[in-house]
């Protein structure tokens, strides 16, 4: 049965919850989750995590892989709704804290218009970045 | 360069009534799922955080220019005594000046500080980092139509990372408009004791 999973801050995928697995297809994976399956392991940006051998048939499975499976192997959150067949990959604790060590984490986010603004594209100006809410 | 986020579940919707009425000259922007927050682990708003030139952060994030003043307001008729309103005042010229000074001289300004790194390796960080998947999937559900089933995870999101106002006030007012601000607000703020809602600015500054 397809589920919908977001997978560290991306949006929403259609994936196939199978018990305790959470297939998706390997060719997706950079789009839905930023990791890229290579010869040398998963990868995202210069950071390569090499899948132990010994399980990789708990990985990858007729061109799907298993993200819980990952997750669990990285320590990250996996939490869900089985009502709902709705599921959230998130950062572990190292990995929040150490995006804030070095350059500010980017982000994109529209205004009232719909116009994108990227906070990167302010570099060269101090820039204070102020959050509310209307609630 | 000032960019303000709105940290809003409900998105340019419900946000759009508030920036059209103050007409910023600055980026005024929405984030549908907190991920500023999320990103700079931060728990309240108004939140602040400085970013110079190179993109690194010199300092924050931390109350922008807010303090705990306000927990003098009367819990129904929102007045608040006249010593309370003008502390608050003091404390918006304080760190308006400070972000000036900074303005001004850049990294030799007293009030660089560095950014607050969270530590990493403790069962509040765990939780923390279990608290902001809830918080997503508590998003996720409530944009599918699925509010009482969004509500169980932002409980556990609440349970989490009880110093999250953020994941507590969003999801109150999704339960119920006004209730963000309501008999359950008060009651959450004055159980604080002694604690502080809002930390108090630290404006000594370096030596």
């Amino acid at each position: 049965m397809a589920d919908t999973a977001i997978a560290y801050g991306r949006d929403p995928v259609s994936v196939l919850g199978d018990g305790d697995a959470l297939w998706l297809d390997v060719r997706v994976l950079p789009g839905a989750t930023g990791w890229e399956l290579k010869p040398e392991g998963m990868c995202r940006g210069e950071v390569c995590v090499p899948i132990p051998p010994a399980r990789a048939a708990e990985f990858v499975r007729d061109g799907q892989f298993n993200l819980r499976a990952f997750a669990d192997h990285l320590g990250q959150p996996v939490v869900n709704e089985p009502a709902a067949g709705a599921w959230v990959i998130g950062e572990a604790a190292g990995d929040r804290a150490s995006r804030l060590q070095g350059e500010a984490p980017d982000f994109e986010l529209p205004d009232v218009s719909g116009a994108l603004h990227r906070l990167s594209d302010h570099r060269g100006k101090k820039v204070l970045v102020v959050t509310w809410g209307s609630w | 360069m000032v960019i303000t986020v709105a940290e809003d579940t409900g998105g340019v919707e419900v946000a759009r009534p508030f920036i059209e009425a103050a007409k910023p000259a600055h980026p005024s922007l929405v984030d549908a799922t907190h991920l500023v927050s999320e990103l700079y682990d931060m728990v309240n708003v108004p939140t602040a955080v400085w970013i110079d030139e190179e993109g690194t952060i010199v300092r924050g994030p931390e109350p922008a220019g807010a303090e705990d003043s306000f927990r003098q307001m009367n819990h129904t008729t929102y007045v608040m005594p006249e010593a309370a309103t003008a502390a608050i005042r003091d404390t918006q010229r304080a760190y308006s000046e400070a972000i000036r000074d900074w303005v001004a001289k850049g990294a030799a300004s007293r009030y660089v500080t560095g950014a607050k790194v969270p530590e990493a390796a403790s069962a509040e960080a765990a939780d923390a980092a279990r608290a902001a998947a809830e918080f997503r999937l508590g998003e996720l559900l409530h944009s599918q139509g699925r509010p009482e089933l969004a509500q169980r995870h932002f409980e556990e999101a609440k349970r989490l990372r009880p110093d999250s106002w953020n994941y507590k006030r969003q999801a109150w007012s999704l339960e119920e408009p006004m209730k963000s601000g309501g008999p359950e607000f008060w009651a959450a703020v004055d159980a604080l004791g002694d604690r502080p809602y809002y930390p108090p600015i630290e404006l000594e500054g370096r030596a």
